[in-house]
């Protein structure tokens, strides 16, 4: 049966609540969702960062699945070898469930210091999906830039100073780079669209092989937006084009959404106070240099999806 | 004929290198996981292995992962999930596993691991020192070290059993000298697969992730609260695991014929001085021991073979009767008093009534030959601090330029 809102409120929840993430934080919904996209039984591992923190304060947990945390740049490492003793012990007859396997990271944990061993596990063919929620900065430590951190964005190691106005650099496309891997699977979704991200992660969950999902996922403290704000932001991305949703399926590039009324980037990023210093006087020529980024990015996604 | 005599027969007698003895014995062992990375000298052990894989002679998931980081991390990941894992490594890639080494020991994972030695970089060398291992001394790992093929044979069936034992749930290394005994060829006896595999047994750990309806959270966030009692924990089981190492010892001896402690004394017993010594230089030095032993000298050795856990009560007791001790160490710590060996042998003897005068010979960084000249040297130096009764300098640099 095709996953909508109906069929989802009887899958499996595997995150209690209860856990200890801040409110409106983005990634609970993307545990809560993915895990209950397949009705296999899976082992989930994570990265260091908020989600293992949050989740797993000795001697409580919130995850109703078996649950492995290793280290901050190995969640994709340590599952392929979670993934790898399955293959073996079914081959040996000494398991004989079907089980699946999802590695998550924070953008930290994929776009930095776990991209070697994300792209090795991709690499090699794991059946496993990797999920990295991304929240464009290291939120766990406080806030600093990480390769997925927007243009302009203020974090404590790119400070909104008098000369310097936040990151400079743009971020790193993952989803782009995971595709290359010629992967089967790789998608982008949102916590702005939780339909789409389970139907997402049940595609990734069913592909024979490696799958990838970067999912947009808010921090309400790093990002210096209300609790209750988190749905908004993530749709408002979507419509702005900073975050488009799409899947790319054995090499076809389909976007999933394309808004009838494409918001500007300074509609986007106002409400956020990452980017409060952008809005101050003679800053107007940096906000246009960002807009043209990502008007530029969207063409180019309409062009792979041959639109 | 000897009972000792009988069982090598039964053995196959081959000719073999280190790496080729480890690999054999991974075959044997058949993990159900290896992930490995290639650096030398190990490398041979995972190629060799990796054609056993391509022609079917085991069951085991090779993952050939994209770095020794990673090699480490799949294994912690395979070993929870219920399966036995094996990787293999030596300095550097030792060194890129650092992190997850102590992961491995405080997730209480019995993962076996051959290390074959070699010095650390920089500058780059690829031969042999014990700078690698000793680094890791406090990682919470069992350390075993391997005088030669047939030893580094032995020991890794033992380790399994030492590491798996559910006493003691610790990881474990399996020592050799890089390319002294990595790649020298040696005979080796080897014991029958099927004696191999009764003695192994199958891997079990008390919960696995893969048993999915009983849920278990791994590698959980652990603060002040409770982190010191996993610690003390770990300490506990290192403990526990010397016992442990004896049994096992003596179950191998009931197959194999040949003997394993903690440590092996040669001409120790009347001995005067002598020298403390881990992996081939021992073998080595009982040249010396022999040579000086018609001059009438008495000269004694005892080669560690168990350094973690450290059998302190053990070695004070095996020395206390010696004058005076000459510690070599294949690694230095740099301004500390003396290389790891000696540091923490004349610890252990502080509080003996009668302690005997230790100095330290940190010898064959970086593959440095050591021969028997300078061992001979080392021994007549500590029968004049026999004489003299006092040891001038502890640290001394056994065949560097001046």
């Amino acid at each position: 049966m095709a996953l909508n809102l109906k069929t989802l409120a009887n899958r499996p929840v595997r995150i209690s609540s209860g856990h200890r993430a801040c409110a409106g934080c983005g990634f609970p919904q993307v545990i809560k969702m993915v895990l209950g996209a397949t009705e296999s039984d899976v082992v989930a591992g994570c990265a260091t960062g908020c989600m293992e923190v949050t989740t797993t304060v000795y001697p409580f947990t919130a995850w109703k699945t078996p649950f492995i945390h290793n280290a901050f740049e190995n969640s994709a490492a340590t599952i392929s070898g979670v993934e790898a003793a399955y293959q073996s012990l079914k081959r040996q007859g000494k398991v004989d469930k079907e089980i699946k396997f999802v590695a998550f990271g924070g953008d930290g944990g994929t776009y930095d210091i776990g991209f070697q061993s994300l792209s090795g596990a991709m690499e090699r063919g794991h059946n496993m999906v990797y999920v990295c929620y991304d929240n464009g900065a290291y939120m766990n430590t406080g806030i600093q830039r990480s390769s997925a951190t927007p243009r302009g964005s203020h974090t404590t190691t790119t400070p909104a100073g008098t000369v310097r106005p936040g990151k400079a650099q743009y971020r790193k496309d993952l989803t782009t780079i995971m595709a290359a891997h010629g992967i089967p699977y790789v998608a982008q979704a949102s916590v702005g669209n939780l339909v789409d991200l389970a139907r997402k992660a049940e595609k990734a969950f069913n592909v024979e092989g490696p799958a990838f999902l970067n999912v947009f996922a808010p921090c309400r403290l790093g990002w210096a937006i209300p609790s209750d704000a988190a749905a908004q932001v993530s749709k408002d991305a979507m419509d702005c084009c900073f975050w488009p949703i799409y899947e790319v399926e054995n090499g076809e590039w389909k976007i999933n959404y394309k808004p009838k009324n494409k918001i500007s980037m300074d509609d986007w990023m106002k409400p956020q106070g990452r980017f409060r210093h952008l809005f101050k006087p003679g800053m107007e020529d940096l906000r246009g240099e960002i807009q043209a980024e990502v008007d530029k990015q969207w063409e180019l996604l309409l062009k792979r999806a041959g639109e | 004929m000897s009972e000792v005599k009988e069982m090598a027969a039964k053995q196959e007698r081959q000719a073999l290198t280190g790496n080729e003895a480890m690999a054999l014995a991974m075959r044997q062992i058949e993990p159900d996981v290896v992930a490995a990375y290639p650096i030398t000298p190990q490398t041979e052990i995972v190629q060799i292995f990796s054609t056993y894989v391509a022609d079917g002679l085991v069951n085991t998931e090779y993952v050939p992962v994209e770095s020794e980081h990673s090699a480490m991390s799949a294994v912690v990941g395979s070993a929870a999930a219920g399966a036995r894992s094996m990787t293999a490594t030596s300095a550097n890639g030792l060194a890129l596993m650092w992190e997850i080494l102590y992961i491995a020991s405080g997730t209480r994972l019995p993962i076996v691991m051959p290390v074959v030695n070699r010095a650390l970089s920089g500058p780059i060398n690829i031969h042999c020192d014990h700078s690698d291992t000793m680094g890791a001394r406090d990682s919470g790992w069992i350390q075993i070290f391997s005088e030669n093929a047939q030893e580094a044979y032995d020991n890794m069936f033992q380790a399994i059993r030492i590491a798996e034992h559910p006493d003691v749930l610790l990881p474990a290394m399996v020592t050799t000298d890089g390319f002294i005994i990595s790649h020298g060829m040696e005979i080796v006896n080897t014991l029958d697969d099927k004696t191999i595999k009764d003695f192994l047994g199958t891997y079990k750990i008390p919960r696995n992730l893969l048993d999915v309806d009983n849920p278990i959270t791994v590698g959980p966030l652990a603060l002040q609260d409770f982190y010191f009692e996993t610690k003390v924990a770990q300490a506990d089981a290192m403990m526990k695991a010397k016992p442990v190492i004896l049994e096992i010892a003596e179950e191998y001896e009931k197959l194999s014929g040949r003997k394993y402690s903690f440590f092996e004394e040669y001409r120790l017993d009347d001995a005067d001085v002598a020298i403390v010594v881990l992996g081939s230089t021992a073998g080595t030095a009982k040249v010396v021991v022999d040579n000086l032993r018609k001059e009438g000298i008495k000269a004694g050795l005892l080669k560690l073979r168990v350094f973690r856990p450290f059998p302190y009560e053990e070695l004070k007791e095996a020395l206390k009767h010696v004058d005076v001790i000459g510690v070599l160490d294949r690694s230095d710590s740099f301004a500390s008093l003396g290389g790891p060996v000696f540091s923490e042998l004349r610890a252990a003897m502080y509080d003996m009534e009668t302690r005997p005068l230790v100095t330290n010979y940190v010898y064959g960084l970086g593959g440095r030959d050591i021969d028997l000249h300078m061992i001979e040297q080392a021994y007549r130096e500590l029968l004049e601090i026999k004489e003299t009764g006092k040891v001038d300098q502890y640290v001394n640099y056994l065949g560097v330029r001046e």
